[in-house]
């Protein structure tokens, strides 16, 4: 027992691992889930004040429009959560339903005030609230839509980063402890090739990987794919090529397996909160900028774009841009990282 | 008699600790040099440098008439590390096939080195087993093996012998030796063992990161009048 004692105590990053990192972990998913509630913002045509006061009453924003001819147009270009059109006799609503609790709040919400307001006249009706009168629409997804078919991408993002992050970490960190590294480094052999070895070898594990995973999500699980899968593979493939790049660099500040576990918390873990689970505009700025330099932030919102909003290629070209930026520093970083090993 | 490596007072610091402190070494083309020393001694930061792994904080390294660290150079230098640096997973001859194809030797010729130097080593008939069921000295053999795998001029083995039974050690011996006279090898080899310095045409004793002393092993006995190497080194040590 003393033995273990003095083991952890040489062992100064277990050590503070240990103690610290449950509390980083913790802070981060307060102040996470701790932000502000963004009030949804509702679009509206022809409803009068009282009805509007009502809505405001209930913490949604509402901002009136006229004669909108294409309501899918309006949600999607000026950001709102939801289109609320009035007439005498109905309503129509359509919802964005990126985040579908937004959604069920905004339409649960409309639907008691509009049922309230019709008590008076049609006592019959209000016997059944379901049977109400407001239509809904759906820019994305449907009614059933759940929430795991807005986590679905997101998963499928965070997996294939985790693994690869973890596999090409240990066997370089292989290499390394067990001396072939430095072997390879007395041979004519180039840095660059070695790097480049590392990212086809590993990558060819990872583009593997990531088919099976996305064909599962889509043809097994049902996941929701409105978008081409081509697109997904390609994201998964660059997300794959970061964290590949990012295993190779950290393996180099880590001395056993076990220290390479030691990255999880510090390294993946925040990721995954950044990556979309939680909606980022209710996070205080700073955690925003956070999010900014994650790369699975960039990975997720692309994901969720094609596969949920179906968007294009040219809707993520962003986002890709992004990622390759990512894994070319950290490629660069890995070139000068052997350096360590052989100055040349 | 040409030099193969010329070493021209280099020194060599890591933080704080001088590892090297002003080292000159002259080894001749077609000798088998040895750098005897106690172990943290320096004598694998300055066999690290001549590899070109690592470079002098002051002073130069040549090879074989050019400066190091040289990339094509390596490609003349075969070395050995202390620790047996292998792919576990593979079997002994996916090992040496992996590390002769850095060296881009053709199919051909690969074949027939990789007979060669599993021949040289006794492993021929045990290159089909994964590396991990080897015992250690067949690891040792095997890391020898891929010191030798393009056929170097230039040969450096650190600790070459460690963990070795006496009779492989006097094979290897008697093969390092062949090499040098057979085919005019330079070979540079590091030990700890007096009676392996002996078998070397020149050595250098290290202590601290200085050299002591340098000769052929009857000329240091007799310079220092001393029975053996051990005594050289002691004496010289005291000067």
């Amino acid at each position: 027992m003393r033995r273990i004692f003095k083991q952890m105590f040489r062992d100064k990053r277990t050590l503070a691992l240990l103690f610290v990192a449950p509390l980083f972990i913790l802070t981060l998913m307060h102040l996470l889930f701790n932000s502000e509630q963004v009030d949804p913002l509702l679009g509206i045509e022809g409803a009068d004040d009282s009805f509007i006061n009502k809505l405001e009453a209930k913490n949604i924003e509402v901002q009136t429009y006229t004669n909108v001819k294409n309501a899918h147009a309006t949600v999607v270009d000026d950001e709102l959560d939801g289109f609320l059109k009035m007439d005498d006799e109905k309503q129509q609503l359509t919802l964005l339903n990126s985040d579908p609790t937004v959604s069920r709040t905004l339409e649960m919400n409309i639907k008691q005030i509009t049922s309230k307001m019709q008590i008076p006249d049609q006592m019959q009706k209000s016997l059944n609230q379901e049977d109400s009168t407001v239509a809904i629409s759906y820019v994305y997804g449907d009614e059933d839509t759940a929430f795991f078919d807005r986590l679905g991408p997101l998963l499928i993002g965070f997996f294939v980063f985790f693994f690869v992050f973890l596999i090409s970490g240990i066997g370089l960190l292989k290499e390394r402890t067990t001396g072939t590294l430095e072997r390879l480094m007395a041979s004519p052999v180039k840095r660059g090739e070695i790097v480049a070895a590392y990212l086809i070898g590993f990558g060819i594990f990872a583009l593997l990987q990531t088919i099976i995973v996305v064909f599962f999500a889509v043809n097994v699980l049902q996941m929701i794919l409105i978008g081409s899968i081509w697109n997904v593979l390609l994201i998964n493939l660059l997300l794959a090529l970061v964290a590949l790049s990012l295993g190779i660099l950290l393996s180099a500040f880590a001395e056993s397996e076990f220290q390479m576990m030691q990255f999880i918390p510090i390294v993946v873990i925040p990721q995954i909160f950044f990556s979309g689970i939680i909606p980022l505009e209710g996070m205080a700025d700073w955690l925003q900028v956070l999010a900014k330099i994650m790369p699975l932030y960039y990975a997720g919102d692309a994901l969720q774009s094609v596969m949920y909003e179906g968007l294009g290629l040219a809707d993520i070209t962003g986002d890709l841009y992004v990622l390759l930026l990512f894994a070319c520093i950290l490629i660069i970083l890995n070139l000068f990282g052997l350096k360590k090993y052989r100055k040349l | 008699m040409q030099h193969a490596v010329s070493v021209k007072n280099v020194s060599k610091r890591y933080r704080k600790n001088n590892v090297l402190r002003q080292v000159d070494l002259m080894i001749g083309a077609g000798s088998v040099y040895g750098l005897i020393g106690p172990s943290g001694a320096g004598k694998t930061t300055l066999v690290k440098m001549v590899v070109g792994m690592e470079v002098p904080d002051q002073g130069e390294i040549h090879v074989l008439g050019q400066s190091m660290p040289n990339l094509s150079l390596m490609q003349r230098i075969g070395y050995m590390a202390q620790s047996d640096a292998l792919y576990f997973e593979l079997t002994g001859r996916e090992n040496l096939q992996f590390f002769g194809s850095l060296y881009q030797l053709k199919s051909q010729q690969l074949k027939e080195r990789m007979k060669y130097v599993a021949d040289l080593v006794n492993l021929e008939k045990d290159l089909s087993k994964k590396v991990s069921t080897y015992s250690g000295g067949m690891k040792r053999r095997l890391s020898l093996a891929i010191a030798f795998i393009q056929n170097p001029d230039v040969l450096i083995l650190d600790e070459p012998t460690v963990g070795i039974d006496p009779a492989l050690r006097l094979s290897i011996w008697n093969e390092l030796l062949r090499l040098k006279n057979e085919e005019g090898k330079t070979i540079i080899v590091t030990t700890h063992v007096m009676d392996e310095a002996e078998k070397c045409d020149c050595i250098a004793m290290i202590r601290e990161g200085a050299i002591i002393t340098t000769g052929s092993p009857s000329a240091l006995k007799k310079n220092y009048s001393a029975n053996n190497l051990d005594d050289v080194f002691l004496k010289a040590g005291r000067m």
